[in-house]
């Protein structure tokens, strides 16, 4: 299981727009890159991030090669009501992450 | 201990390396821009694009082309009958165009988003925003690269 860490803050008032920021442990190998003997490194990166608010989702991304190693990615939502924040990434050769966080909305 | 002959097939090998970077096709230059604008066609289909609305946000001189932090802020009510769709970031320089594309809707209340990229080269940078109206926006910066992505090791 990759490492992933998840800022939210753990309390927020209704309607106020909360930042969120991602960060997963993971290399992106961007399958262009040769070893010293000339071999194609095979690409190995995350291609898919949701992001999803008591089951309903809020944000999701495709990310390709481009993307820097340890992808970070930093969004915003709508504190509407208590519950939990569900995060998945996804990739290459099966890679699977997942993360919850809950926020208490008052 | 290394003997002459694995000296030579790794010497070997570093020169083929060498040598398949070398055959990048000399009209390298124009396959990108075609690759760049066939990927914001695919995105935008041929849709109009105008310059406004949209912010990117990255330092115009990096130092390390590995990780090169950037944001796009998107001017937007985000309210369900007006918001942004999506936010689409490019660069022009890279084996591939693409950079993220990220999907929000009214929920994110604010259309702003924010991460890190790899960029191969001095060039163009390119984020287009795509409206719930279904018109698109786009803003580009120029970079200056010093130490490209894509090339520290094995290859020089």
């Amino acid at each position: 299981m990759a490492r992933v860490v998840v800022n939210l803050p753990q309390r927020a008032r209704r309607g106020e727009i909360i930042e969120i920021r991602t960060l997963a442990g993971h290399g992106m190998e961007t399958g262009f890159r040769r070893t010293q003997l000339g071999e194609l490194i095979p690409r190995d990166i995350i291609t898919r991030f949701t992001c999803s608010y008591n089951g309903v989702e809020v944000f999701r991304a495709e990310l390709h090669p481009a993307m820097a190693a340890n992808p970070l990615i930093a969004f915003s939502t709508v504190a509407t009501e208590s519950g939990t924040l569900e995060f998945r990434w996804t990739g290459d050769n099966g890679f699977s992450a997942t993360h919850s966080a809950s926020i208490t909305v008052d | 201990m290394t003997t002459r002959r694995q000296f030579l097939i790794l010497a070997g090998g570093a020169a083929v390396s060498g040598a398949v970077e070398a055959q990048l096709p000399p009209n390298i230059e124009a396959l990108r821009k075609a690759a760049l604008a066939e990927a914001v066609r695919k995105v935008t289909g041929d849709a109009q694009v105008r310059r406004g609305k949209v912010k990117l946000d990255l330092p115009p001189l990096i130092d390390n082309g590995n990780t090169v932090p950037l944001s796009v802020d998107v001017e937007s009510p985000m309210t369900s009958a007006d918001h942004v769709r999506a936010i689409h970031v490019f660069t022009e320089k890279n084996p591939q165009p693409y950079v993220i594309s990220a999907h929000l809707g009214p929920r994110a209340g604010r259309a702003r988003i924010s991460t890190r990229a790899r960029i191969a080269d001095t060039g163009t940078v390119l984020a287009i925003a795509q409206m719930s109206d279904g018109s698109f926006w786009s803003d580009s910066v120029n970079v200056v690269v010093t130490l490209s992505a894509c090339l520290e090791d094995g290859l020089i």
